[in-house]
């Protein structure tokens, strides 16, 4: 194949090759393009569509009301809770979910022998790929009876807290650590195999054990790669909605580990369907939230790989 | 392709014929096929003369009132329109009490109402034609042991007064309160039933009726309410104020949890335009009724 390629590019006169150049670059930017086309549409339309209700009906009573009545008679629309539950519930997810991740990646990379390497890999990427719609099931199914059972052991005296039958901001912050882990992993696990072997063999030279020149120089040397993927798993949690709003109870709440919650993205899902108007509208401007924490994600995440080349 | 046909044909046909006329399987099969298609083309025909009827009528129907009868408009000026092609219907959701204004002011010719129309309202000539009702249940996980509950019980519970089933005759079991998203028909019919609009502590807004079904089932001491079409064996239905919910007592009345889908008119039916005529008694059709229960509501007789 190569050398029948070969044949007819040097059989081709200049011109023609001159004319398929022009070609593959036209067929190239219009790729591109259309990438660039649909952030820009994206863009537009949730400003366009999310901007209106913050004038109908207050910024301020949007975004930092804690009042959810959106077809009350009196309708309010302030969603602070709900972004607070998506901001909290993500950090949390991060806490428990990064140091598994990022162990595992350095596990996988320097640790495990071959054999145990062959049985994590193929489960990472099975976690990976399995439909978020899946580990909804999954929680609503183990997780909330589970749940519903620690919380009636702890709330057994209480006179104020509002049973949730287990649909809790702790189960939607469980389902999102494991959803996030698969990304965790594999970013940290690239990122120590790209660490130059030089860095390694100085370390151990100078006498530093195998562990400590993972801990002192290994991961040190791997930081942006494995910050990288922190905050794609980052991304990754607080873009989630089909797993939590079946496990979360979707109730605004304050973000407490047992309280029912709703996250941003579960705000737009539960609702979308039978809302109107200004109620619509609010939505929308949920989704422009939501649309710029990931647009914030994203410029830090274009700064910590710019430092990383840097380097 | 064409084998294959035949040989469907050929099963089926069989499958509707007696085991002893099974032995000349050949003649037979075509003796029945040619039995579908004449009985097919005489339904063809009838419905051709059906339809040459309601192709003739012209007209336009123009509905404005309840958002909870979105669903029932909509299926019906539908199905209605597919029948009656020249007649134009059109639909708008303002709110029961806009809807029977507008009949009342002519702007519209149907007003759509899901509550009964008040005095004043039918002094100013709006006639109540109740075209569908709807019942809505309360039900709770099958091992709970409370069998019903009243009404002042219900809104307690609903508001968050009573959070545990011993304070209203059961067992000593958290109460999780589960309901619909804002916006949903049947939120807003509960809510509104119970006059808790809004009032309302839920532990858990699930976004489907399905959703609550499965919530409810698999949670003990879960209590939730759905559209009374839904109910089967996984959940168990209260009976409210000792009413059991069925069918026959939302049509008798007895059961608070229903209400009634009005399409009002100004003046009796016999007094509007023909497509509005033919409308109300398309709806009392089976295939209008067929469309009411398709939407998950109750037929009127």
């Amino acid at each position: 194949m190569k050398r029948g390629s070969k044949g007819t590019k040097s059989s081709l006169t200049k011109e023609k090759k001159g004319a398929g150049e022009s070609v593959a670059q036209l067929l190239f930017t219009l790729c591109a393009s259309c990438t660039i086309l649909a952030v820009v549409a994206i863009t537009v339309y949730l400003v366009g569509n999310g901007t209106p209700a913050l004038f109908e009906a207050g910024i301020k009573e949007i975004l930092f009301g804690t009042q959810w009545k959106p077809t009350a008679a009196q309708p309010e629309f302030g969603i602070f809770y709900v972004i607070l539950t998506s901001l909290v519930g993500t950090i949390m997810a991060v806490i428990l979910g990064v140091p598994i991740g990022v162990l595992t990646g350095i596990f996988m990379a320097e640790a495990a022998n071959r054999k145990v390497s062959a049985m994590v890999k193929p489960a990472i990427e099975l976690l990976a790929g399995i439909p978020s719609v899946i580990y909804g099931l999954l929680g609503v199914m183990i997780l909330n009876p589970l749940m519903y059972k620690l919380e009636l052991a702890v709330f057994k005296d209480s006179a104020t807290h509002q049973f949730t039958g287990g649909a809790n901001l702790l189960s939607a912050v469980l389902v999102l650590a494991i959803m996030i882990l698969p990304t965790v992993i594999n970013m940290s696990e690239t990122a120590i195999r790209a660490v130059d072997p030089k860095l390694k063999s100085a370390s151990m030279a100078l006498g530093a054990s195998h562990m400590e020149t993972i801990f002192y120089v290994v991961v040190p040397a791997a930081k942006s790669g494995i910050i990288a993927g922190v905050v794609l798993g980052i991304g990754r949690a607080l873009g989630e909605a089909m797993a939590i709003t079946l496990v979360s109870g979707s109730s605004v709440n304050l973000p407490l580990p047992f309280n029912s919650v709703r996250f941003l993205t579960t705000a737009i899902v539960s609702e979308m369907g039978y809302a109107s108007d200004l109620h619509r509208k609010v939505l929308f401007t949920i989704g422009l939230i939501l649309f710029v924490f990931i647009m914030l994600i994203n410029l830090f995440l274009e700064r910590v790989v710019k430092r990383r080349g840097m380097e | 392709m064409r084998k294959k046909l035949n040989g469907i044909i050929g099963i089926l046909a069989a499958a509707a014929l007696t085991a002893g006329a099974l032995m000349g399987c050949g003649g037979n099969q075509a003796a029945s096929g040619q039995a579908a298609d004449v009985s097919r083309a005489d339904q063809a025909e009838e419905s051709r003369t059906d339809r040459s009827e309601s192709m003739k009528l012209e007209g336009t129907i123009t509905m404005a009132g309840s958002t909870s009868m979105e669903k029932l408009a909509n299926a019906a000026a539908e199905s209605f329109m597919e029948e009656y092609p020249s007649v134009m219907v059109t639909a708008e959701f303002t709110g029961s009490s806009a809807g029977i204004e507008a009949v009342l002011a002519n702007t519209v010719d149907i007003g759509n109402s899901s509550r009964n129309l008040k005095d004043s309202e039918k002094e100013a000539g709006a006639v109540e034609n109740i075209v569908a009702i709807d019942g809505i249940a309360v039900v709770v996980d099958s091992a709970n042991t409370v069998t019903g509950l009243t009404r002042q019980q219900l809104i307690d519970i609903y508001t968050g007064k009573v959070k545990n089933w011993s304070e209203v005759g059961g067992e000593d079991s958290v109460i999780i309160v589960v309901g619909r998203e804002a916006g949903s028909g049947t939120r807003g019919a509960f809510e509104e039933l119970l006059e808790i609009e809004d009032g309302c502590k839920y532990a858990n807004e699930l976004d489907s009726t399905g959703a609550v079904m499965a919530k409810v089932a698999s949670t003990p001491g879960a209590v939730g309410y759905v559209s009374l079409d839904v109910i089967n064996d996984s959940v168990k239905a209260l009976s409210l104020e000792g009413v059991e919910p069925t069918e026959e007592n939302i049509k008798a009345g007895a059961y608070f949890l229903s209400r009634p889908f009005v399409m009002a008119t100004a003046g009796a039916i016999e007094e509007q335009s023909e497509a509005v005529q033919a409308f109300f008694s398309w709806l009392s059709s089976e295939r209008g009724q067929e469309v009411v229960k398709a939407v998950g509501l109750i037929t009127v007789d």
